[in-house]
């Protein structure tokens, strides 16, 4: 798509559509940048991947979704979960560990999820949530209804057998999933030309014969476009699409990671093609958005972000023994009947 | 048998099983590699594809990390797949599957989902298949928080415990030894179903405890017959499930007896009869005359010729032996 083609004021989203997509993006990155923060004061334990510089792909593709779709997401997936619906301040009462936190502090910053929204896990396995957004897909067939699955996956995970083997299975069975694969260039530390000889996603994909393309990541307007159409041709029952957006990395693979291997150059070049202040730019020159208005947008992100860290903060701790819950439905962790459950035998 | 009852073979409890529970219940259905219009590499699911369609009797593509990732997603969403893994050797490549999904994602995610997958795969030796169509795999995924694990001996117990099974809600591996689908027994007629988690105490004796899991049933009844003979009255304890283990009923007959011998057809090392041991030890030491004693696999891959093969499963003979040197 040319330049001209992507200044001109968009005719299929609103105004409303196209400012909640920014409010998203930003809060995002507020949440990232907030979640780093007190990662490295001590106040955050164990990994923290961040997603920084990819805001458009996920907040994209959950605007083209609704709220009884499925999504999966990975590791890095803050900007997945919370696209999807996941509110900041139980995002940080997960990462602190609490209580009020999504997964009552069992999951932490890669397991978060809420089936109230769909949101059915992200996962700390590189390439395993894509199997299982292909079975939530098997599953919609079966049940009748005219919901979707999106899975979303980095370029690393396109080198697992799992990939390979759920776009055969998806493609075979023609159900409504969408891979969505976040290209950010980079596999771990290593650059995406050492994970594949080619280097393309889309051909991959449609030597499964699934119908495929690839759009600029950095440009929000254009993945939801992209997952519309993918969208619609699912809940019309014509089965999958494969999704390559080409994003990167502003960060590190993990929070203490410099990232040194990525090329000053490189990511000048990519900081340039920033999502946010792209649509920023769009957005003030469609007369979407006025300098106030933006400034009270971040004014209300950063509340919204202090919020969420206080009320992580004084969440309760979990209490030791309830470890030992959750293992298994209505059995203790040896799988023995609950107490409530063995009074009436 | 009663009038209640009727023989038949393991194959074909487990066929009943199956075809009971799909009319009962539209969500269940089934996945696996050769099930639908072949019937199964070992003629389990004969029928039901006729019976149920396409839709739900799948054959899949070999892709075992595939079919049980699909049907993880497919029971976090709703639905209960029974996915059929022709040989526990394969579970390894649904190793991830199994035991970082299906196991941990209720937990990972603070309870907010089930998992209600059920896994059923053959293990067992004495096939002339060789290392890679032979484990018996059991003990690894029973050492996974999350997972249940059931191995049947007999026809009645193979179709109450896979009904149980798909009526969970937790992801459970249903082991078949491939060597017993031949194996008839009485069954009752009508609906019934065995809780997942009891042992059963196949045969009262004083003198010494047999506990068994799964085909290693039968060469230790061969052996407790012998010692009849003798005088010496054998209890035997088919385990029937070992995730959750019924460990109340193993400690009661260990301080009955005095004497265990625990039989497996796992690997000895790290495997069933060593946890086995461990929880006698913990909870009857004191009532123990002699240490509790085991007899798994040997620690070899499986071999193929019938003299080598033979040699690393535990017999009728040696269960004899073992006994007779405890109880002497």
């Amino acid at each position: 798509m040319d330049r001209k083609n992507q200044e001109e004021l968009p005719s299929d989203l609103t105004k409303e559509q196209l400012l909640a997509m920014y409010r998203k993006m930003q809060l995002i990155r507020g949440f990232e940048g907030t979640a780093k923060k007190y990662f490295e004061a001590g106040e955050i334990g164990g990994f923290l991947h961040l997603s920084v510089g990819q805001e458009a792909v996920p907040v994209g593709t959950c605007s083209a979704l609704r709220k009884d779709d499925y999504i999966t997401s990975t590791h890095r997936g803050h900007g997945d979960v919370l696209s999807k619906g996941c509110e900041v301040k139980r995002m940080f009462a997960e990462l602190y560990g609490r209580t009020d936190g999504y997964c009552k502090g069992k999951g932490g910053s890669m397991h978060i999820a809420d089936f109230s929204q769909g949101i059915i896990g992200a996962n700390g396995i590189v390439s395993s949530g894509i199997p299982i957004a292909v079975g939530a897909a098997l599953s919609i067939r079966m049940r009748g209804t005219d919901q979707v699955a999106v899975s979303f996956f980095g370029d690393g995970a396109t080198a697992e057998g799992s990939f390979h083997e759920a776009l055969n299975l998806a493609s075979l069975w023609q159900v409504p999933v969408i891979f969505v694969c976040q290209n950010n260039l980079y596999a771990l530390s290593q650059p995406w030309s050492h994970s594949a000889r080619d280097g393309n996603l889309v051909e991959r994909a449609q030597s499964y014969h699934i119908p495929a393309e690839s759009v600029d990541g950095m440009d929000v307007i254009a993945v939801y476009r992209s997952v519309e159409k993918a969208v619609d041709r699912a809940r019309s029952g014509d089965g999958p699409t494969f999704i390559e957006a080409r994003t990167y990395r502003f960060m590190g693979h993990y929070v203490g990671d410099p990232g040194a291997y990525m090329p000053e150059e490189e990511q000048e070049e990519w900081r340039k093609k920033d999502a946010i202040a792209k649509l920023r730019r769009q957005l003030k020159m469609w007369g979407y958005l006025t300098d106030k208005v933006d400034e009270q947008i971040a004014t209300d992100i950063e509340a919204e972000l202090q919020d969420g860290i206080e009320y992580a903060r004084s969440s309760v701790i979990p209490e030791p023994r309830e470890a030992l819950n959750d293992v298994y439905v209505h059995f203790d962790y040896l799988g023995r009947p609950l107490k409530e459950e063995s009074n009436h035998a | 048998m009663s009038t209640h009852e009727r023989t038949i073979t393991i194959r074909d409890a487990i066929n009943e099983a199956l075809f009971e529970e799909m009319e009962r219940d539209d969500q269940v259905f089934l996945m696996g590699e050769d099930i639908g219009v072949a019937g199964g590499v070992f003629k389990v699911t004969s029928g039901l594809l006729e019976r149920y369609g396409p839709n739900r009797v799948i054959d899949t593509p070999i892709a075992e990390a595939g079919i049980v990732g699909l049907a993880v997603g497919a029971a976090m969403t709703g639905m209960h797949p029974v996915v059929e893994i022709m040989f526990c050797d394969f579970t390894t490549l649904a190793s991830d599957q199994i035991i970082n999904q299906a196991a941990k994602l209720r937990y990972m995610t603070g309870g907010q989902c089930a998992v209600p997958l059920v896994i059923r795969t053959t293990m067992g030796a004495g096939r002339r298949t060789a290392a890679q169509h032979s484990q018996s795999l059991h003990a690894w995924f029973a050492h996974i928080p999350g997972i249940k694990v059931v191995l049947p001996s007999t026809p009645a117990d193979a179709k109450g415990l896979l009904k149980s099974a798909i009526r969970d809600n937790n992801p459970v591996i249903f082991f078949e030894d491939k060597m017993m689908y031949n194996q008839k027994g009485p069954v009752p007629k009508g609906e019934y179903t065995i809780p997942i988690g009891e042992a059963h105490v196949y045969r009262s004796g004083m003198d010494a405890t047999v506990i068994c899991t799964s085909s290693m049933l039968y060469p230790s009844l061969e052996a407790a017959d012998r010692l009849k003979e003798e005088g010496i009255h054998i209890e035997i304890i088919d385990l029937r499930t070992i995730k959750p283990l019924d460990e109340r009923t193993l400690i009661k007959s260990a301080q009955k007896t005095g004497h265990v011998l625990v039989v497996d057809e796992g690997y000895q090392s790290f495997g069933v009869t060593a946890e086995i041991a461990a929880r006698i030890t913990e909870g009857a030491f004191d009532y123990l005359d002699e240490p509790v004693r085991r007899l798994g696999a040997a620690d070899v891959p499986v071999p193929f010729a019938p003299a080598l093969e033979d040699m690393t499963i535990p017999s009728a003979d040696q269960i004899y032996s073992v006994i007779k040197t405890m109880v002497s």
